[in-house]
């Protein structure tokens, strides 16, 4: 799908600048963009004329890397949506710098931050996100190996690969705003069927924009986004038949958001 | 790091009660010239904590925002332009971020700062 994402859009001379991975710097304990981080930014493209029209003011990236994706979400969102607050975390020393080094390759400014998650920022930050992205350690392996250091952070993901993804997932809650959307890479052996029902229960609905096979693994990206029906549902437990209703209609009003043209 | 940044940092550091402004300590300062919107200005104005980005602004050696301000001053192009300066165009490159009740200072090198914590701080 990306070979024909790219036909597509050149077909209809539709020349969207993601990042360049010829100016994307590298640093041997920092991870390369790989399949998972063309997938996100397939997904941030072909969810473009919903961010364009969502007018973020704060985007934030979680476990930035090489910058290859905060930087391609600077260039998506561009000239179109001007004046953006952008600023990516990773736990990573040397990454922060690798993403800094690519930023710059590509003349566009965001902020980095070295931290866990997003330890420091979690406070003033609440409720201010508009978009966040994330393509977290996934890999299940065995817990030990999280913290091991190195560039192992980069992949490890502990017990079904859940470990990082469990500690964002509140995290990204309190800092999203009440327009607030995710989009996050998962792996099929992280029980994403199970991440959405966890989401589902704090009031985000969720849509999978990019399913995609390798060889090795089986990824989908993931959108959440804030949904008052589903709220609504979450405290209407006790009356099943208006929970029935509000769910119907919270599918419905998911149909609008889906992209044409495009293969799942 | 640009003020925003700051302005939006806190020391979480175990047992800190009130870890937010964090105090700068400046080694060196870079200025970088960005577009100003006036739109997102009017947007980000209510989310800043305003003293923090005057005392912030002022140990950076730009002294011109006024103590207090409101939603009416964003009319006035003068203060946005003021504003728009402290908050997006002033970098800290070089220096460190002090935890306002511990002390413990966070670098901040080639304008990254490093927050992360040791072991017996989390
Ligand atoms: C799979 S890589 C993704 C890198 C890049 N975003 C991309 O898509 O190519 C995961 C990144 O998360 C970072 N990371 C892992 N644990 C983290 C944590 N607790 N806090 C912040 N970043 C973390 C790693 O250092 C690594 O850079």
């Amino acid at each position: 799908m990306h070979r024909s994402l790219h036909a597509f859009r050149s077909a209809y001379k539709m020349p969207y600048r993601t990042a360049q991975i010829r100016l994307v710097s590298s640093h041997p304990e920092v991870y390369e963009p790989c399949d998972d981080s063309f997938a996100l930014v397939d997904a941030l493209l072909a969810d473009r004329t919903n961010l364009l029209e969502h007018q973020p003011s704060i985007c934030m990236e979680i476990g930035c890397g090489s910058g290859y994706i905060i930087t391609s979400l600077v260039l998506i969102l561009g000239q179109e949506v001007p004046g953006v607050y952008y600023i990516a975390t990773d736990i990573n020393p040397h990454a922060v710098k690798v993403t800094q080094e690519t930023l710059n390759a590509h003349g566009v400014l965001a902020e980095l931050v070295c931290m866990d998650i997003a330890s420091g920022l979690e406070k003033r930050l609440a409720g201010k996100v508009d978009v966040m992205v994330v393509n977290p350690p996934y890999v299940p392996t065995p817990e030990d190996e999280v913290s091991r250091g190195g560039i192992a952070t980069a992949w490890a993901g502990g017990e079904n690969g859940r470990s990082v993804i469990d500690r964002i997932l509140p995290v990204a809650e309190r800092l999203l705003s009440d327009r607030g959307w995710l989009y996050m890479v998962t792996l099929t052996a992280n029980d994403p069927k199970e991440i959405c029902l966890l989401m589902r229960k704090k009031g985000y609905a969720s849509r999978i924009i990019v399913q995609r096979s390798t060889e090795e693994e089986s990824l989908q990206i993931i959108k959440f986004w804030c949904d008052s029906d589903i709220q609504d549902l979450n405290e209407a437990t006790s009356s099943p038949r208006k929970a029935a209703a509000s769910f119907v209609g919270s599918l419905v009003s998911q149909f609008p958001r889906i992209p044409f043209g495009k293969s799942q | 790091m640009r003020l925003l940044t700051h302005n939006m940092l806190s020391s979480k550091i175990k047992g800190v009660s009130n870890g937010f402004p964090l105090r700068i300590e400046v080694e060196k300062v870079i200025e970088k010239q960005v577009e100003l919107n006036p739109d997102f200005l009017k947007n980000i104005f209510p989310k800043v904590d305003w003293k923090a980005l005057v005392e912030a602004g002022r140990t950076m050696g730009f002294a011109e925002l006024p103590e207090e301000a409101d939603l009416l001053m964003l009319d006035s192009s003068e203060f946005l332009s003021k504003f728009h300066h402290a908050l997006l165009e002033l970098h800290l490159e070089e220096g460190a971020l002090v935890c306002p009740e511990t002390g413990r200072k966070f670098p901040v090198n080639k304008g990254i700062p490093n927050m992360l914590l040791h072991e017996d701080e989390v």
